[in-house]
């Protein structure tokens, strides 16, 4: 039986502003408020989940993938996929170990994406959700493989898609062959679509650098939270290089959607009743391409 | 010319005076023609692709151009494509691929540029289409590293089925710059980053990245002249193949960057 998920997991320090970790188990208490900063007011840390972390505002806060797979899937219809991944330091590149272990601790996962089947109110779809949590939902060789792997069952069975990017990009850790996963998911997504199978992306906070440059974008419909940032360069980087400010609002969700590159900006509230009608209406007759 | 150390090799990539595309272009084909323009919104500078001949083959060329002079490196934005580039080059594939021509990729750029406007314009989602249209694209496509290989806007050109990397040319995820200042807060420990992130042509051979690495040796001309008649005989022989074999070969190419290539000496 796989344990993971079961149990509660350690909270976002840098949410709640990077408190050392004697603070954060005091935060479990009904008393930690965290403070919307979009508005300002002060929610119970409590209360968040069954807001699905989502002010009364409208402030999407950061989900963590297994909250996002219980508010998505149908109870208990996500089963796990190609866990069994290892990462391993394939350059030695320093500091790397230190890192994956922080990363394994602050995020009660393994790695940055989980991926797996679920049916989503009745629809079945394979999945693929990343994390925040563990370094930044960087993708190197495992997270790659997993999502290479997920589009290859999903095109052998007739599959649709649903993915939930959060990243900061390629790995710089895994050096270049954190780069080449980029061409390697592509190509699978490439395979998948090829053979007229639907793929939907979700992109949340933040989804950028070389996930945004391939698997992505790559959707037959894209999707984004509201409020999310989305963007190939980092901000700071554009700035740097073009010494000017940017303007208020840039590549957030809502600029992409002004701009033609995303579909659909539907908040979290809404996106099981959305997605599931979308899966419904790509339904293959006949079960899928298997002959 | 020789290099020690990684970071040399960084410094031999962006040299002044190093041949640029234009130079390699002059020398490998004859009768260039430049096509311009992605038919969407304009004309990107820093890539330049076109037609040529490959001794009696017609071929497509695409490369990215810094340019040599600082009036040429500012016309061609110091070789950082827009998402015009890509959707230029992405337009000159799909008619390699309809008019059954090879395609050869010039690749030399810091990366993808970081603008504004790029963003505006979805530089994202363009070098995404490359990669996805490239993998499947039934013609065959050999890139050859000859400078910088910035990231994405590298790779954006290099989902081929062999990559070259001339001996002193660079490839990596992130520039020694941006790595050793993320990652260690500190721009003086860039090279520290350049030897960590193994991003030398060398390296690339070892990792599998790279096909074959060419001896920056002997005159520039001579260099083209055997340069010619490896990118012939490497599209003779992939020309041969069914085209479903050849798309299959080049996603086979990719698929196998996981966890099981494990060079023994890093």
């Amino acid at each position: 039986m796989d344990l993971r998920g079961l149990f509660k997991r350690p909270a976002n320090e840098l949410e709640k502003g990077g408190r050392t970790p004697a603070e954060a188990t005091a935060a479990d208490t009904f008393e930690v408020k965290r403070e919307c900063p979009d508005c300002g007011r002060k929610i119970a840390e409590i209360d968040l989940p069954e807001m699905y972390y989502v002010c009364t505002c409208g402030h999407h806060f950061r989900m963590n993938a297994r909250q996002r797979i219980d508010h998505i899937c149908d109870e208990g219809s996500f089963t796990e996929m190609f866990s069994e991944l290892e990462t391993k330091d394939i350059i030695n590149f320093p500091g790397y170990e230190k890192k994956l272990r922080e990363a394994r601790l602050s995020s009660g996962e393994e790695e940055a994406v989980i991926c797996g089947t679920a049916t989503v109110l009745g629809h079945k779809c394979a999945m693929f959700v990343m994390e925040s949590l563990f370094m930044m939902g960087s993708m190197g060789t495992v997270v790659g493989e997993r999502v290479t792997r997920l589009f290859e069952y999903a095109t052998e069975n007739g599959l649709p898609v649903v993915g939930f990017t959060v990243s900061g990009g390629a790995r710089m850790q895994e050096g270049i062959l954190s780069l080449m996963q980029m061409a390697k998911t592509s190509g699978a997504v490439k395979l998948h679509s090829d053979a007229g199978n639907f793929y939907l992306t979700v992109l949340t906070d933040p989804t950028t650098g070389g996930v945004t440059a391939s698997f992505a974008m790559l959707g037959d419909v894209i999707m984004a939270e509201p409020g999310a940032t989305v963007g190939f360069a980092g901000a700071r980087v554009i700035e740097q290089t073009i010494r000017k400010k940017l303007p208020q609002g840039f590549q957030t969700a809502e600029f992409l959607l002004e701009h033609g590159f995303i579909d659909l900006i539907t908040p979290r509230s809404e996106q099981k009743r959305v997605i599931s009608t979308l899966l419904s209406m790509h339904e293959k007759k006949n079960g899928g391409d298997k002959a | 010319m020789s290099a020690n150390t990684p970071y040399d090799k960084v410094m031999l990539a962006r040299a002044k005076g190093r041949a640029t595309a234009a130079e390699y272009i002059s020398r490998i084909f004859t009768d260039f023609i430049e096509l311009h323009g992605d038919r969407h919104f304009a004309d990107d500078t820093a890539i330049v692709g076109g037609v040529a001949y490959l001794g009696d083959m017609p071929v497509t060329v695409i490369s990215m151009e810094k340019g040599r002079d600082t009036k040429a490196k500012i016309y061609r934005n110091f070789g950082a494509p827009n998402p015009e580039g890509y959707n230029k080059a992405l337009r000159l594939m799909r008619q390699a691929e309809k008019f059954s021509r090879p395609v050869v990729c010039f690749v030399d750029t810091a990366g993808a540029f970081c603008g504004l406007g790029a963003e505006e314009r979805g530089q994202g989602r363009a070098i995404a289409q490359n990669l996805a249209e490239m993998i499947t694209l039934k013609t065959p496509i050999v890139s050859v590293f000859i400078g910088e290989g910035g990231s994405g806007g590298a790779l954006a050109l290099a989902c081929a089925d062999e990559v070259w990397m001339m001996e002193n040319a660079i490839y990596s995820v992130i520039s020694p710059e941006g790595c050793a200042s993320i990652l260690w807060k500190d721009s003086k420990k860039v090279r520290a980053a350049a030897q960590s992130l193994r991003l030398t042509a060398q390296d690339m051979k070892k990792l599998q990245v790279a096909e074959k690495v060419i001896p920056e040796k002997g005159t520039f001309d001579a260099c083209c002249r055997t340069m010619a008649k490896d990118l012939r005989a490497a599209f003779t022989a992939r020309m041969a193949l069914p085209k479903d074999e050849l798309v299959r070969q080049r996603y086979e190419r990719f698929r196998k960057y996981g966890a099981q290539i494990v060079p023994e000496d890093f």
